[in-house]
């Protein structure tokens, strides 16, 4: 089977202003700018085979969405080629190209558009992007009134609706409200049974190994393994226990900002290592860049093998702030530890009450290790209490 | 591995449809030429869009380019006839005929500059030939040249003020180096404004003394003379081929060199072959500034995604 993508030997080359000029003056009063050249992409060669599934996998600043753009035909590569078979669709990070003085509609049209469709084949499709994208009401808003849940909508049902044989996907998915997230993933996977190609940008593993045929990892720039999934992202688990940074993705308006965060056990002392049944202190320090409203700051645990095991927030620990301004510390008390072995990595969010605007999010960035007593066998750690009365 | 591994191209594929190559470092005029053609239908999309962008949220709407070159007729037209008493006949048609020339390149500059910025949310997010954008924005003002030039047809029928000869042979020409120049120049501050924002402020200025060396508002035969004592003056103010464009489009449409009573005539006392001849020289020039223009425009536009 002809591959869908074809990767020959491609780099990316990006000018980096040591202080960049951003004005005429600037570059005419400081003359002589200190610019310097560095490759965030070297040497990538890759084939994607048609209707396959290929996942890129990273840490940051690996080049994971260059390549995702330079594929695209965003960017254009320094060096190599790239030669794609069919028309490509690319959901790249918040919503599609839309401009905010158009109506969703008026939008609908000019993307579609550019994605290489007709106004006849726009106007067959047209129904369907507004049902799948469940903006019956607004579609002729102009776009700069909606959410950004309505807009990331919008912007997927497009995509999805253009007929891409090629479809690129750079960690939407973690967007919009959980029912919405759920129909893309149900649409990805439609896709793949199609026979369509994809490639997916993400930084969860365990996405991976659920939904791709092959897998890549990409660290500074080059491709540093490539196989099945499975392997593929053990190695990458490794990869990141090496450079001692959990593998999470930062990010966020910075509104509100996770200036600190620590864990701690009882006694305020950083034990390292938790037992089951103890209790761990989540401290989390914050800090506003601007007074937000109604802010709400929560955390989840996932275990070694990605699946998530706990979460919760302060808004349902009945904790609030109407008008956040300045720096609160929050605590996450965790009366008793159910879990009872291996590590454990912690997400920690900032976000609106809707959870459509992140302030800040660290993605498993800190870590606890929990080690089970002998008395201890199973899954989990229930607090027992044992009584026994004469009969 | 095996799959994922560089592989040759596969001899037996079939060849599927919309294969697209990465673009090279540097501009195929005929390839690029033959994608932009392709392209047409977007590039229509783009105009529309500029146009209900422009005029969103404003009652009177499109009729808006219609009122704006109006309004400034009637303003010119008070100042040089009314107050400044010029003597010129049909001075309208005189002014009118300049300014549709003019209309178009400040307005497409205007908008050009900005094109590639204000569309940031599309080029950073999908795959379309960059070049599209500042054509589009010369395709918008050409929008409003249509407009104008209604305006115009009807206050010549009014006026009765038809030259019919040659001389109209000397539009079409005019039109060519028009379209030609501004999206040459518009290659350029769009491509360069992505990295400097100060250009479009810096064009709006230039635009602003560039209306003066061009003669739109007051005769040509008016610098005429002065300019013929000196040979370099006069060359120095052909260079200028927004000069060139508006002398041809005002002997084509307004026709009267030297109306009777109008001492030192009103157009520059030129045939019409030497203004045919000055427009094609003009064309030669401003499809080779095309070009090189293009060349810029198609280096830099490698990195706009990355830029904005």
């Amino acid at each position: 089977m002809a591959a869908a993508i074809t990767v020959e030997g491609v780099g990316k080359q990006f000018r980096r202003y040591r202080e960049r000029p951003t004005s005429l003056k600037e570059r005419v009063i400081r003359f002589r700018v200190h610019e310097e050249r560095f490759w965030a992409l070297q040497g990538i060669s890759l084939d994607v085979p048609e209707g396959q599934t290929l996942g890129l996998l990273g840490p940051n600043g690996s080049g994971k969405t260059t390549l995702l753009k330079l594929i695209a035909g965003i960017l254009r590569p320094t060096e190599g080629r790239i030669t794609t078979r069919g028309r490509i669709a690319a959901l790249l990070a918040l919503g599609a190209g839309f401009h905010q003085e158009l109506t969703g509609r008026e939008n609908v049209y000019l993307n579609a558009s550019v994605l290489g469709l007709s106004r006849s084949q726009i106007d067959s499709r047209f129904g369907d992007i507004v049902e799948f994208a469940e903006l019956q009401d607004f579609i002729d808003t102009q776009v700069k009134f909606y959410s950004s849940g309505m807009y990331v909508r919008l912007g997927f049902a497009v995509a999805v609706h253009v007929d891409p044989a090629i479809l690129l996907v750079d960690e939407v998915l973690a967007v919009g409200d959980i029912a919405f997230q759920r129909k893309c993933l149900d649409r990805v996977e439609e896709f793949q049974r199609d026979g369509r190609t994809i490639v997916l940008v993400t930084h969860a593993p365990d996405q991976v190994v659920r939904t791709c045929h092959r897998a890549v990892i990409l660290s500074k720039g080059h491709v540093v393994n490539e196989g099945s999934p499975h392997d593929v992202v053990r190695d990458f688990r490794m990869l990141m226990a090496r450079e001692d940074v959990a593998y999470g993705w930062s990010g966020g308006t910075k509104e509100i900002e996770i200036v600190s965060a620590a864990i701690y056990g009882r006694d305020g002392a950083t034990p390292g290592i938790f037992f089951p049944g103890q209790e761990l202190t989540l401290q989390v320090d914050l800090k506003a860049n601007t007074p937000v409203e109604d802010p709400v700051v929560s955390f989840a645990i996932h275990d070694d093998q990605n699946r998530f095991a706990f979460g919760t927030n302060s808004d349902w620990r009945k904790v609030r702030w109407p008008r956040f301004e300045g720096k609160h510390r929050v605590e996450f008390v965790l009366k008793s530890l159910p879990f009872v072995d291996g590590r454990y990595y912690v997400t920690l969010g900032v976000h609106s009450r809707d959870s459509k605007r992140v302030y800040h999010l660290q993605e498993q960035r800190y870590t606890f290790d929990m080690v089970r007593g002998e008395e201890n066998p199973g899954m989990v750690y229930i607090p027992v209490e044992c009584r026994t009365e004469p009969l | 591995m095996a799959i994922l591994a560089h592989a040759e191209p596969q001899p037996g594929a079939e060849p599927a449809l919309n294969v697209q190559t990465s673009e090279p470092p540097r501009l195929h005029v005929r390839a690029r030429a033959r994608e932009l053609w392709a392209d047409r239908e977007l590039l229509g999309n783009l105009v529309r869009k500029d146009i209900k962008v422009k005029y969103k949220s404003s009652i009177l709407g499109a009729a808006w380019s219609m009122l704006n070159p109006i309004l400034y007729l009637a303003v010119f037209a008070f100042v040089f006839s009314v107050v400044l008493k010029n003597n010129i006949p049909h001075f309208a048609v005189y002014l009118f005929s300049g300014l549709l020339a003019w209309n178009l390149y400040s307005t497409a500059l205007g908008l050009g500059a900005r094109s590639v910025v204000d569309n940031a949310s599309l080029v950073t997010k999908v795959y379309f030939p960059r070049e599209l954008l500042p054509i589009s924005s010369v395709g918008t003002a050409g929008v409003d040249l249509v407009l104008q030039a209604i305006v115009l047809l009807v206050f010549m029928i009014a006026l009765r003020a038809f030259v019919v000869g040659w001389n109209l042979l000397l539009l079409p020409l005019a039109l060519f180096d028009l379209v030609v120049f501004t999206c040459a120049l518009n290659m350029w501050v769009a491509s360069l404004n992505v990295r400097y924002r100060d250009v479009q402020y810096l064009v709006n200025i230039a635009l602003l003394l560039w209306f003066w060396v061009t003669p739109v508002v007051y005769p040509s035969a008016f610098v005429w003379k002065p300019l013929s004592r000196h040979f370099g003056f006069k060359l120095l103010y052909l260079a200028n081929p927004m000069a060139d464009v508006v002398l041809g489009m005002q002997r084509a449409l307004y026709g009267t060199v030297s109306p009777p009573g109008v001492k030192g005539g009103v157009l520059a006392p030129v045939s019409v072959g030497w203004l045919a001849l000055l427009l094609g020289a003009v064309a030669v020039g401003s499809t080779a500034l095309f070009f090189v223009a293009w060349r810029t425009f198609f280096r830099m536009s490698g990195d706009f995604a990355e830029e904005l």
